[in-house]
C-alpha cells in the first residue's frame, strides 16, 4: 500500500497521532509547542474523532504545571490522555512527571524541545529542557525529523500502553516543530494495528475506581520507602525491547524500520559522532559524503534515550570505532561533561570493566556541545567534529558553532565545506516582511509542489525579533529524494532569491547565498532600465560575479491594478514559478491558480478572480533586467547604526542589527546577561509608510497625541525663544497659548524612522480645521513627503533640553506629555494597544523605577535583542528591568520591594548611627524627607548627593556601606507589569500573594484578554464568546473579575482604565497608585491584533469597550476611606451602547456568529445582562455609605 | 371578494407583500406576517459591500495573519464551518421556503457591476420564487444620467443572464426620466419595478463633526410620491409595478392600487406595530371594497391612474399650478 503523501510540520505531524490516541487533552500555550495544542483545539471542536469514535476532550489549564496536573488524574482515573509542552513549561510538570512515572502509568507527553532561560530566554531549539527531566522515571524517546515526529508518536504511545511506563517524545523546536516537510501520513488503520484493545483494557482495569477501590499517592517512612523506589526496575530493564518490538511492528505496517540506536557508516568504521534529534539528519547527509570519499567514519543516532540501554548502545556500533564523539545540544555548567556524553562514556566504562566482550579497551570519547538556541549545525561543523576525533591533540568538552575566545572550548570549521547530496537539490530563500504574505505564500508553493509532485519539499522559516516590520527569511528546498539537510541554506547554494521589499537590498547583501547562475528577483518601482544604477555597488558586483539574472516586478503596483491592495504574495509567487525552474512554467501557473480556488472556493469569488487577474499580469509585468559588463555608482549598504552610536552598540549591537550575531565571539556577550538601556534609538527602521504631519496654527497643544502614540515616536517639548538660535529652517513650532506660558514655545515633533505611521495619534488629534474638517493639526502623509525635513527637525528637536520635571502640572495631559518617556521605538506592532501605559509610567516614575516584567509581548518588546526601548535620562537614570519568568513575576518583583526596602532601612539605621560625624540638619532632612511629589524627590537626591560626598570624606566601613546603599533613601518605584496569562491565569497564586503582602508594589496588568505573544491563545480574561484559540468554538464561561478579587482585600488600590478611552483617569489611576504605599493593581484595556481589528481603531474600540460596558472604569483607593468617602469611584457611565455592537467590530466575536450562530446569541445574550448587572453592581458599591468607625460614631 | 392579484407573473391570494426589512431574519416573525394575510415575502437584502467585506475579513483570516513573528504566525483559528454572510443567505432562504406557502422573493442590494449578482444563481437555486434588485448607486458630478442608466441597465442584464426567474428592480425617484429608464429596464428584461426606494440620509454630529449613518422609519405622506409616479406609469410600460415606502394602512394601499399597483409592499409599519398592522391594512381594504361593491382587486387596480382618472390633468403638472394659486 502506498502511503498518502502529506506536507505538514513536525507539530502537526505529533498532534496528528496525539489526537488519535487520546481522550482527554490538556493544553497550555508555549513556544514551539503551542501549535500541538492549537490542532488538537480546532480538530475536536469540529468533531474530529479519535480511533475509538470518542471526541478527545480538549482542556486549557492554567499552567504547565496544571495541565500535568489534569493529566497525572486522568490517566489515575483510566484516560488515555496527553499533552504538549516545551521548555520552562517541562520544568514545570517535572514534580507530576515523577508521581506518574512512580505509579507506572502509561503517558506520553510531547515536547518541542528548546532552550531554557538562563542567562536570557530563547524560545529556540535545543535539548536544555528535555535533559532537565532524565531523572524523572520517564521515557525519553527522540525524533529527529517531521517523518518521525509522526512516527515516534505513536511509537511511544504503543510502547507506553505496553511497558506501562511514561514517554517523554521530543523532537527540536522550530527546526522540527515548525519545519514543513512532505511525509507519509499515518493512516488510522496502522494506528489501530499499534494500539491494542488488549492495552487499553488492561489500563482500564487499573483505572481507580470506587469499584474497585484502592489507595495510590501514600505517603511511606525509612522502613519502606526505597524498597518501593526499587520496585519498578523490571519494567525499566524491559522497556528498551519493548519499544525495539514497537518499532519492529510499525516497520512491518510502514516499512519505515527503526532502532534503539541506530547506526549509519562505514562497516570498518573509526570515527563515530554519536547524538539525538535534528543534528543526526546533517550527521547522516555528511557521513554518506564522506564514505563516498572513503572516510571510515559513521554517525550512532540515538533515539530511546531513557532508560539507557548500553546493550543496545554497543551492540549497534562497529567493533572497529576508535573514537566516539557525544554531541550534547544541552548544557551543564559545572558538570564533568553533558548528559549524553557521560552515559556513553559509563556504558564503555563498565562493558570494558566488566571484561569487555566486544570492545576490550575504551575507545577515544569526546564530549561536545553544539547547538544551543538553534544554533546552526553545519556539514562544515559536522567534519570538524570528526577531524577533532583524529587529532594528535583532540580538544574534549569542546563546542562546536561558536567562537569561544574566552574559555576556548571551540572548534574552528570550514564554512565552505557542501555535501554532494545537495547537488540537483533546487535551494530558494525568499526575503519578506512579516506582513506581506511572503510566509504564507512560501508555504502554499510547498503544499502545491509537495503534494502534487513526485518531489520532496522542506520549508523552514527564519523570524526576526520584532513584531512591526519584521523581516521573514524562508528556506525552501525542492528535491527529487528525501532532504536531510537540517540547517539553513548555506552561502553560495540558492539557485533563486527572492526580495519582496525593495528596501532591503540597501541594507544587507542578500546574495551571499546565491549560487553562480543564480536568479534574484527584485520587487521594486524602479523601471527595470535603471534598477541596475540604484542597486550598492557590492550587489552589482556580487551579481556579475556570479553571473546572476535579475528580474524585476513592480508587485505593489501590480497588486494596485488587480485590486490586491498592498498583497503582493500571490505575484511574487508566480514569478518565482515562472522563473525558478521549479515546474514548467504552465503546469505551475494552473497549480497557483488551483491551489487559489482551494483556498478561498466559494467564500472568496471575487478574491479568486483578483487573484488570477493579479497572477496573470504578473506575468505580463514580470522583466529581466540587461545587465551591464560592470559595476558602477559608489553605492553602499546603509549602516546598521549611525557612527555617533557608542563602542558597545557600534560593535555588538550593529552586528546583531546586521544579522550577523552568529560571528560575535563569547568575549562579545555580557556575561550575567546584562544589557545596556536606549539601544532601540539607534535601530532607525523607517518602517512607516505615511507619517503625521504637524499643522502648529491648529494645535491646540492638548498633549493627546504623545499620549497615545504606542512607540514614542511623537513628542512635545516646551522651550524657550533662545532655545530656537540653531534651529534648522522648516522645524515647526507655535508659541504657547495662556498668560502662564508667555514666551515659552511648544513644538510636537515625530521621529520620522522610528514611528510605524500607525495613524493613532492623527485619528486622536481634536484640532480640525474651520473651514476642511478633513484637516487636523494632525494628518497621515505619504512619508516620502515630509521625512527629510523631519530627519533634520528631529534631529534638532532631540538636542533641545528635557522640560524641568519639577515643574510638570501633573495629572493634566498637556503638561504631563513633557515629561520625557524612557520607553521609546520598541518592536511592538502597530497601534500596540499595551505600551502606551508603559511609556506613561516611565513617564512618571521612569527615572527611580525597578521593573519586573513577566514574559511575554512586553518582555519581548522590552527585552528581546538586539535592542531595549527602555532608556535613561540625560543624568544617566532609567528603569532597571528584568524578566524572570512566567509564572513567577509578582514573587519577583515582590523581592525588588523587599530587597529595596531593607536597602532603604538599612541606610536609615546606618544614618542614624553616623549621625554624630555627618551634618545633623542633612540627615534630618533626609530622614523626614516628604517624597510624595517630584519636587519633593528632586530635593531629596539633592540631599543624598550632599550625604554621599560627606561619606566619601570618612574612612570607616559603616561610612563606605551607607555610601553603596544611600540612593536608596531616595524613593524607588517598584513595577510588575505583566499580560493577562500571567495575571489572571499562570501567574495569578503569586499575584495574589503579591497582593496579600500589604507592600508597596504595583501591578500593571496589560490585558490583552487572550496570550498575544504565543498567538491568541485564551485566557481566563478572555470574555465570553469570543473565539481564540484553544476557545475554537467560542468561550463559554465569563471573563474573571480581577478587580472585585483585589477589592476583596481592601487594602489593595484597584484601577480598571482603558487610556485610548479615558486618558486622563488612566494618569491619575498611574498617579494614585504609585504613591499608595500598600499594593496596588491597575487593569489596563489593551486592544490587540490578536482581537481581530485593525489597530488603527484602537481608540474607537477602546471607547467602544466602554460605552457599551465592556471595559469597566473605576478607581478604588483604600485612603478615601480614611477620609470618610467611599473607597471606590465610578469612572464611566451606564452602558449606552448594545454590547453587539461592540461585538460586530471585532472579529474574534463576530466570527462565532458565521461558524455557531446560536451560541453567539446566546452568549451575547449573557453577556449583555452581564455587563449591565456588572454596572448596577458597582454603581451601589461606589453609592454606598461608608461605615463610620466608633471613634467618629462617639 | 377576490382580493387575488399577479405580481411578477406571481398569482399572490392579495397585493400585500412585506418589503425587505430584519423581519424575515425571523422564521417565527416570517410566519406571523404569512398567518396575518402576507401574500409573499420580500427577504431582507443581500448587501454587495457586506458580501465584498466579509471576503476581505476571510482573506485577512485566510492568507494575511502572517505576523513574522516566530512565536505567533496566526492569530484567529478558522472554522472550517465558517458560514459567509452569503451562506446563511441562502440557508435563511431554504429555511423560509420550507416553513411558508406563501412565494418568497429574494432581494440583492449593491452598486457596482463586480460581479455580485452572479449570487442571483443560487438564490435561484436555493428556492427564490422571484429577485428583487435594489440599485443604491449615488452618482458623482462626472456621471451623466446616460452613464448611470447605463449601469443600472448593465447590471440588470447581467442578473438576468444568470437566473430564469423574474427579476423586478427597486429604484430611487431620481431620475431625468422615469418613464423612459423604465422603458429600458423592460427592455433589459426586467419583471418589474418597484417604485420607490428610500434612502437613509446620513446624519451629523455636531460634536464630532462626524458623518454618521441614521435611520428614520417611513410617513404615510410618503407614499403620495409613490401614488404619483405608478399613476402616471400604469399602462405606459408593460411590467408590473410595486409601490413601496409610506404603506402604512389600508388607505395607503387602496390609493397605491388604484393608481396602479400590482402589490404594495409594507415595512416601517411592521418594524414599528408587527404583523398585526398588515392584518388590519388587509382588513381595511377589504371593508372599504366591501363599502364601494368591488369585487376584485385586480378590478382597482390602475382603475384611477392617470388615463383613466376622472380628471386626467389632476396627475399634471396643472395640478400643481391649481394648488399654488389655492
Amino acid at each position: 500500500m502506498t502511503a498518502k503523501k502529506i506536507t505538514l510540520d513536525g507539530n502537526q505531524a505529533a498532534a496528528h497521532i496525539a489526537h488519535k490516541t487520546n481522550e482527554v487533552i490538556a493544553i497550555y500555550p508555549i513556544t514551539p509547542a503551542s501549535p500541538m495544542g492549537e490542532f488538537s483545539d480546532e480538530w475536536s471542536a469540529q468533531g474530529k474523532k479519535n480511533i475509538w469514535g470518542g471526541v478527545p476532550e480538549i482542556i486549557e489549564m492554567q499552567s504547565e504545571g496544571g495541565a500535568s496536573g489534569a493529566v497525572h488524574g486522568a490517566v489515575q482515573a483510566g484516560a488515555l490522555t496527553t499533552t504538549f509542552t516545551a521548555s520552562q513549561g517541562l520544568l514545570l510538570m517535572i514534580p507530576n512527571m515523577y508521581k506518574i512515572a512512580g505509579e507506572l502509568s502509561p503517558v506520553v507527553i510531547h515536547v518541542a524541545a528548546r532552550s531554557l532561560a538562563a542567562q536570557a530566554l530563547s524560545i529556540f531549539g535545543d535539548h536544555s529542557d528535555v535533559m532537565a527531566t532524565r531523572a524523572t522515571g520517564f521515557a525519553m524517546l527522540a525524533s529527529g525529523s517531521v517523518q518521525e515526529a509522526m512516527d515516534m508518536a505513536l511509537i511511544a504511545q504503543a510502547a507506553t500502553l505496553r511497558g506501562h511506563l511514561p514517554f517523554v517524545h521530543f523532537f527540536d523546536g522550530f527546526r522540527t516543530s515548525h519545519e514543513l516537510m512532505k511525509v507519509d501520513l499515518v493512516e488510522d488503520d496502522v494506528i489501530r494495528a499499534m494500539i491494542s484493545n488488549d492495552c487499553l483494557v488492561e489500563h482500564r482495569q487499573r483505572a481507580l475506581t470506587p469499584d474497585r477501590p484502592v489507595l495510590r499517592g501514600t505517603s511511606q517512612n525509612p522502613d519502606v520507602y526505597f524498597q518501593g523506589r526499587e520496585t519498578v526496575n523490571p519494567w525499566y530493564a524491559k522497556l528498551p525491547q519493548v519499544v525495539q518490538d514497537c518499532m519492529d511492528e510499525f516497520a512491518g505496517l510502514t516499512g519505515r524500520q527503526y532502532r534503539l540506536f541506530e547506526y549509519f557508516g562505514a562497516s570498518d568504521v573509526e570515527r563515530v559522532i554519536v547524538l539525538m534529534g535534528s543534528g543526526a539528519e546533517a550527521v547522516e547527509e555528511t557521513v554518506e559524503h564522506l564514505l563516498s570519499e572513503s572516510e571510515k567514519v559513521g554517525l550512532l543516532r540515538v533515539r530511546l534515550y531513557r532508560p539507557f540501554s548500553a546493550e543496545h548502545l554497543l551492540e549497534a556500533l562497529p567493533s572497529s570505532v576508535q573514537a566516539l564523539a557525544v554531541l550534547d545540544r544541552c548544557k551543564e555548567p559545572g558538570a564533568g561533561g553533558e548528559p549524553l556524553y557521560k552515559d556513553v562514556v559509563t556504558a564503555f566504562a563498565e562493558h570494558v570493566a566488566a571484561g569487555g566482550e566486544k570492545f576490550s579497551v575504551l575507545p577515544r570519547i569526546l564530549g561536545g556541545r553544539y547547538g544551543l538556541s538553534s544554533k546552526e549545525f553545519t556539514p562544515g561543523m559536522i567534519r570538524a567534529v570528526f577531524d577533532n576525533l583524529r587529532s594528535d591533540e583532540p580538544k574534549n568538552h569542546f563546542t562546536i558553532g561558536i567562537h569561544d575566545d574566552v574559555s576556548h572550548t571551540s572548534l574552528e570549521w570550514d564554512s565552505t565545506a557542501r555535501n554532494r547530496d545537495m547537488d540537483g537539490v533546487i535551494q530558494c530563500l525568499f526575503y519578506g516582511l512579516g506582513s506581506d504574505g511572503t510566509v504564507s505564500a512560501n508555504k502554499n508553493t510547498l503544499k502545491i509542489i509537495g503534494e502534487e509532485t513526485d518531489q520532496f519539499v522542506q520549508g523552514y522559516f527564519v523570524y526576526d525579533s520584532k513584531k512591526a516590520g519584521a523581516v521573514t527569511v524562508s528556506h525552501l528546498r525542492f528535491s527529487p529524494r528525501p532532504i536531510r539537510a537540517s540547517y539553513l541554506i548555506e552561502d553560495g547554494q540558492a539557485s533563486f532569491i527572492g526580495c519582496h521589499q525593495p528596501q532591503f537590498v540597501e541594507h544587507f547583501n542578500l546574495l551571499e547565498k546565491a549560487a553562480p547562475g543564480a536568479v534574484l528577483l527584485l520587487n521594486t518601482a524602479t523601471p527595470a532600465d535603471q534598477v541596475w544604477s540604484s542597486l550598492p555597488r557590492p550587489i552589482q558586483e556580487e551579481i556579475l560575479a556570479k553571473d546572476i539574472k535579475l528580474w524585476v516586478i513592480d508587485a505593489y503596483k501590480v497588486a494596485k491594478q488587480t485590486g490586491m491592495g498592498r498583497r503582493i504574495n500571490t505575484i511574487m509567487q508566480t514569478c518565482f514559478f515562472a522563473i525558478s525552474g521549479v515546474l514548467p512554467r504552465d503546469e505551475a501557473i494552473g497549480k497557483i491558480k488551483h491551489a487559489v480556488e482551494k483556498t478561498y472556493g466559494r467564500k472568496g469569488r471575487k478574491i479568486v478572480q483578483r487573484n488570477f487577474d493579479a497572477i496573470d499580469a504578473s506575468l505580463a509585468a514580470l522583466h529581466e533586467v540587461a545587465l551591464p559588463d560592470s559595476a558602477q555608482g559608489d553605492l553602499d549598504f546603509l549602516p546598521p547604526v549611525p557612527a555617533e552610536a557608542p563602542d558597545f552598540v557600534q560593535q555588538v549591537t550593529a552586528t546583531l542589527i546586521a544579522g550577523k550575531g552568529d560571528t560575535l565571539p563569547v568575549s562579545a556577550i555580557p556575561a550575567d546577561g546584562s544589557w545596556p538601556l536606549g539601544t532601540a534609538a539607534w535601530e532607525k527602521r523607517s518602517i512607516a509608510l505615511e507619517l503625521p504631519k504637524w499643522d502648529p496654527d491648529l494645535c491646540i497643544e492638548c498633549g493627546k497625541c504623545p499620549f497615545v502614540c504606542p512607540h514614542s515616536a511623537i513628542r512635545s517639548k516646551v522651550f524657550t525663544e533662545d532655545a530656537l538660535k540653531d534651529a534648522p529652517e522648516g522645524f515647526l513650532y507655535r508659541p504657547m497659548k495662556g498668560k502662564d506660558v508667555a514666551g515659552l514655545y511648544v513644538a510636537y515633533q515625530v521621529a520620522p524612522d522610528d514611528c510605524t505611521g500607525c495613524s493613532l495619534c492623527a485619528d486622536v488629534c481634536p484640532a480640525r480645521d474651520k473651514s476642511n474638517a478633513s484637516h487636523k493639526s494632525l494628518d497621515m502623509v505619504p512619508k516620502e513627503e515630509i521625512i527629510e525635513q523631519d530627519r533634520i527637525n528631529w534631529a534638532f528637536f532631540e538636542k533641545l533640553p528635557e522640560y524641568d520635571r519639577e515643574k510638570i502640572a501633573w495629572p493634566k495631559m498637556k503638561s504631563a506629555m513633557l515629561a520625557q518617556p524612557l520607553f521609546e521605538f520598541s518592536g511592538a506592532c502597530l497601534g500596540c494597544g499595551e505600551t502606551p501605559y508603559i511609556r506613561l509610567a516611565t513617564q512618571m516614575f521612569g527615572d527611580r523605577m525597578l521593573i519586573a516584567n513577566a514574559t511575554g509581548c512586553s518582555s519581548i518588546y522590552g527585552g528581546n535583542l538586539p535592542t531595549t526601548p527602555y532608556t535613561t535620562n540625560p543624568e544617566g537614570r532609567g528603569p532597571a528591568w528584568s524578566n524572570s519568568l512566567f509564572e513567577d513575576n509578582a514573587e519577583f518583583g515582590l523581592g525588588f520591594r523587599l530587597a529595596v526596602d531593607q536597602h532603604r532601612h538599612q541606610a536609615e539605621v546606618l544614618l542614624a548611627q553616623l549621625g554624630g560625624v555627618l551634618d545633623q540638619e542633612l540627615v534630618r532632612e533626609i530622614l523626614s524627607a516628604d517624597q510624595s511629589d517630584e519636587p519633593g524627590i528632586h530635593q531629596q537626591r539633592e540631599r543624598v548627593e550632599r550625604l554621599k560626598e560627606q561619606l566619601r570624606k570618612l574612612d570607616r566601613d559603616k561610612a563606605r556601606r551607607l555610601l553603596s546603599i544611600a540612593d536608596y533613601l531616595v524613593k524607588k518605584s517598584v513595577w510588575i507589569i505583566g499580560g493577562d496569562g500571567w495575571a489572571y491565569d499562570i501567574g495569578f497564586g503569586g499575584l495574589d500573594h503579591a497582593l496579600a503582602s500589604g507592600k508597596d508594589i504595583n501591578l500593571l496588568v496589560l490585558d490583552t484578554e487572550v496570550y498575544s505573544n504565543t498567538g491568541g491563545q485564551t485566557s481566563k480574561a478572555t470574555p465570553r464568546g469570543a473565539v481564540a484559540k484553544f476557545s475554537a468554538a467560542g468561550k463559554a464561561a465569563p471573563k474573571k473579575d480581577l478587580g472585585m478579587i483585589a477589592m476583596a482585600y481592601e487594602n489593595v488600590y484597584v484601577a480598571s482604565v482603558s487610556s485610548g478611552a479615558k486618558d486622563v483617569q488612566t494618569l491619575k489611576a498611574l498617579m494614585e497608585a504609585e504613591s499608595y504605599s500598600g499594593p496596588s493593581i491597575i487593569l489596563a484595556y489593551s486592544p490587540c491584533i490578536a482581537h481581530g481589528v485593525d489597530m488603527s481603531f484602537n481608540l474607537r474600540q477602546q471607547k467602544l469597550a466602554i460605552n457599551s460596558g465592556h471595559w469597566p472604569l473605576y478607581r478604588y483607593d483604600p485612603r478615601r476611606r480614611e477620609k470618610g468617602l467611599n473607597p471606590l469611584q465610578l469612572d464611566y457611565k451606564k452602558p449606552s451602547v448594545p454590547l453587539k455592537e461592540y461585538y460586530q467590530t471585532e472579529t474574534r466575536f463576530a466570527m462565532l456568529w458565521r461558524s455557531h450562530p446560536q451560541e453567539a446569541e446566546a452568549f451575547l445574550s449573557l453577556q449583555q445582562e452581564a455587563v449591565q448587572e456588572r454596572y448596577h453592581h458597582l454603581e451601589q458599591l461606589a453609592s454606598l455609605p461608608v461605615e463610620e468607625t466608633e471613634e467618629s460614631a462617639s | 371578494m377576490n382580493l387575488e392579484t399577479t405580481y411578477l407573473g406571481l398569482k399572490l391570494k392579495n397585493p400585500l407583500v412585506p418589503s425587505a426589512s430584519p423581519l424575515s431574519r425571523d422564521l417565527d416573525t416570517a410566519k406571523r406576517l404569512e398567518d396575518a394575510g402576507a401574500a409573499a415575502l420580500v427577504m431582507y437584502s443581500l448587501f454587495e459591500e457586506e458580501v465584498i467585506a466579509e471576503e476581505e475579513q476571510l482573506t485577512g483570516l485566510m492568507d494575511f495573519q502572517d505576523l513574522g513573528h516566530g512565536e505567533a504566525d496566526t492569530y484567529l483559528p478558522l472554522h472550517p464551518e465558517y458560514k459567509t454572510r452569503l451562506d446563511e443567505y441562502l440557508e435563511q432562504l431554504q429555511f423560509l421556503k420550507e416553513t411558508l406557502d406563501i412565494p418568497v422573493i429574494a432581494s440583492l442590494n449593491g452598486a457596482t457591476d463586480s460581479g455580485w449578482v452572479e449570487h442571483g444563481r443560487e438564490l435561484e437555486q436555493a428556492g427564490a420564487d422571484a429577485l428583487e434588485l435594489n440599485i443604491y448607486f449615488l452618482p458623482m458630478a462626472e456621471d451623466s444620467a446616460e452613464v448611470v442608466e447605463a449601469r443600472y441597465v448593465n447590471i440588470l442584464r447581467q442578473l438576468k443572464g444568470q437566473v430564469r426567474i423574474p427579476v423586478t428592480v427597486k429604484l430611487s425617484p431620481y431620475f431625468t426620466s422615469l418613464g423612459h429608464f423604465v422603458r429600458q429596464l423592460e427592455t433589459a428584461g426586467a419583471d418589474g419595478v418597484v417604485l420607490f426606494n428610500r434612502f437613509y440620509q446620513p446624519d451629523m454630529n455636531l460634536e464630532t463633526l462626524d458623518v454618521q449613518p441614521d435611520l428614520h422609519l417611513s410617513h404615510p405622506y410618503e407614499s403620495l410620491l409613490r401614488m404619483h409616479w405608478i399613476g402616471r406609469l400604469y399602462e405606459k410600460v408593460d411590467l408590473s409595478l410595486a409601490a413601496t415606502g409610506g404603506i402604512h394602512g389600508a388607505d395607503q394601499a387602496l390609493k397605491l392600487l388604484l393608481a396602479g399597483a400590482a402589490v404594495v409592499h409594507q415595512a416601517s409599519v411592521l418594524l414599528q406595530r408587527g404583523p398585526e398592522a398588515l392584518e388590519e391594512t388587509l382588513a381595511g381594504m377589504q371593508r372599504w371594497m366591501e363599502e364601494k361593491e368591488y369585487d376584485s382587486v385586480r378590478q382597482l387596480i390602475g382603475s384611477v391612474c392617470q388615463d383613466h382618472a376622472i380628471d386626467p390633468e389632476a396627475w399634471d403638472r396643472v395640478n400643481y399650478i391649481k394648488t399654488l394659486r389655492s
